[in-house]
């Protein structure tokens, strides 16, 4: 039930989580926060079982601060999204695996470009410029297909994201109220108010 | 539907005269959704071998890493580059590893030999091999691709030949399933090297 999508330019990617922590039929929470910062130029969103998303998120996050601090050189947005993929796949013929979706965002200093990296709860990973994960897909695929054009500028990225917001306000039968909206590129991570889109 | 059709999959692998040809689409889905169309499932193990990984995407995934590092221990181990027949035993090897568990991939080998003879040969996700000397063809488009290659095919096709026929019976075969087909890739494996060629598909 969570929304949770993104989309990437020539040099940014745009990170969309909705704000909800939800018990049931209950909201718990309404200033939730769902993604988190691997590197200083990677970010993760994640959605799926409640325990499962903070608990391999917060496993993940620290391996990959680790890996940076102990070779002093952080780990490439792509290498990131292998790791996490390894970790889930091993994870996924165990016992108990995470149920948990995933979408790794990064910017490649070196490369200069920004990607997305799509991975399921079943460990399936592909590189797209656009993603969205649940019931959301349902949705926004079909938006983000006409609006999406390789070379759009960041505030198109935005209008995009608002079309997206306007799409599932106007047909999804659960209504966000809130959205977390994260940029990533050059300059790193930062949130963008839902007043300022 | 079974978790084999949940990402949707087609590839094919034929022989031709001194050359054979592997080809795949390129969706990938979580059923009905398509997620991406560049995902690739074809993978180059040596310079005139390559593998076909239809099935469940995050077992192509494991399964192309777990082939890369074994290929390389064998070049290691035996400094020479692997034959495809022995590549296609390494692969059922690995895939009767998991008997009881098994990875979700039906895999499909070719390439040229060492001495050019073409070598094709299919799997069932037990590693059960299957070696034919016309065409094998997997995925979910297996029984289309099966009508295609029975009607379509004729032995000792020029590599041309066998480009132009390979990518008729994989486009054709695609159309007809809902769940694979939004783009395709061909290999050709000659004795000269390698071409491979994007085509372009219906997208719906």
């Amino acid at each position: 039930m969570d929304a949770q999508f993104a989309v990437a330019g020539k040099d940014f990617a745009i990170s969309v989580t909705d704000k909800t922590a939800a018990s049931s039929i209950v909201k718990m929470k309404h200033n939730e926060d769902k993604t988190y910062e691997l590197t200083p130029h990677t970010l993760m969103s994640v959605s799926g079982e409640p325990g499962d998303t903070s608990n391999f998120s917060e496993y993940i996050q620290g391996n990959v601060r680790l890996y940076g601090v102990r070779n002093l050189q952080e780990l490439t947005p792509s290498e990131t999204a292998s790791f996490v993929r390894g970790e889930l796949a091993t994870a996924l013929r165990s016992r108990r695996p995470y149920q948990v979706n995933m979408l790794v965002l990064g910017y490649d200093a070196k490369a200069g470009d920004a990607s997305i990296y799509w991975i399921d709860y079943l460990a399936a990973m592909a590189k797209v410029p656009y993603a969205a994960h649940g019931y959301c897909g349902y949705f926004l695929y079909s938006v983000l297909d006409r609006e999406y054009r390789p070379d759009i500028t960041l505030e198109q990225g935005m209008d995009i994201i608002k079309k997206c917001m306007v799409a599932l306000k106007t047909r999804f039968l659960i209504q966000y109220s809130d959205y977390t909206i994260k940029v990533v590129d050059s300059a790193g991570v930062r949130v963008v108010s839902m007043d300022d889109i | 539907m079974s978790i084999m059709q949940y990402n949707g999959s087609a590839v094919v692998a034929m022989v031709g005269k001194n050359c054979v040809a592997i080809a795949a689409d390129k969706r990938l889905g979580q059923r009905a959704l398509t997620v991406d169309m560049d995902f690739q499932k074809v993978f180059p193990v040596t310079d005139r071998t390559y593998v076909g990984l239809p099935g469940l995407a995050t077992d192509v995934k494991t399964l192309s890493d777990r082939f890369r590092m074994r290929v390389n221990l064998y070049r290691h181990r035996e400094e020479r580059v692997i034959e495809p027949e022995t590549f296609a035993n390494m692969v059922s090897q690995i895939m009767y590893e998991r008997r009881f568990g098994p990875y979700f991939v039906e895999p499909v080998v070719a390439g040229l030999d060492k001495k050019n003879k073409p070598f094709i040969c299919g799997m069932d996700l037990l590693g059960c091999l299957n070696y034919a000397n016309d065409f094998v063809v997997s995925g979910t488009a297996s029984d289309n691709l099966f009508g295609m290659c029975e009607s379509l095919w004729e032995p000792d096709l020029e590599p041309e030949e066998l480009f132009e026929t390979i990518s008729q019976c994989l486009l054709n075969a695609v159309d007809r399933d809902a769940v694979s087909g939004w783009g395709a890739v061909v290999h050709i494996i000659t004795p000269d090297g390698v071409i491979t060629r994007d085509l372009k598909c219906r997208m719906d």
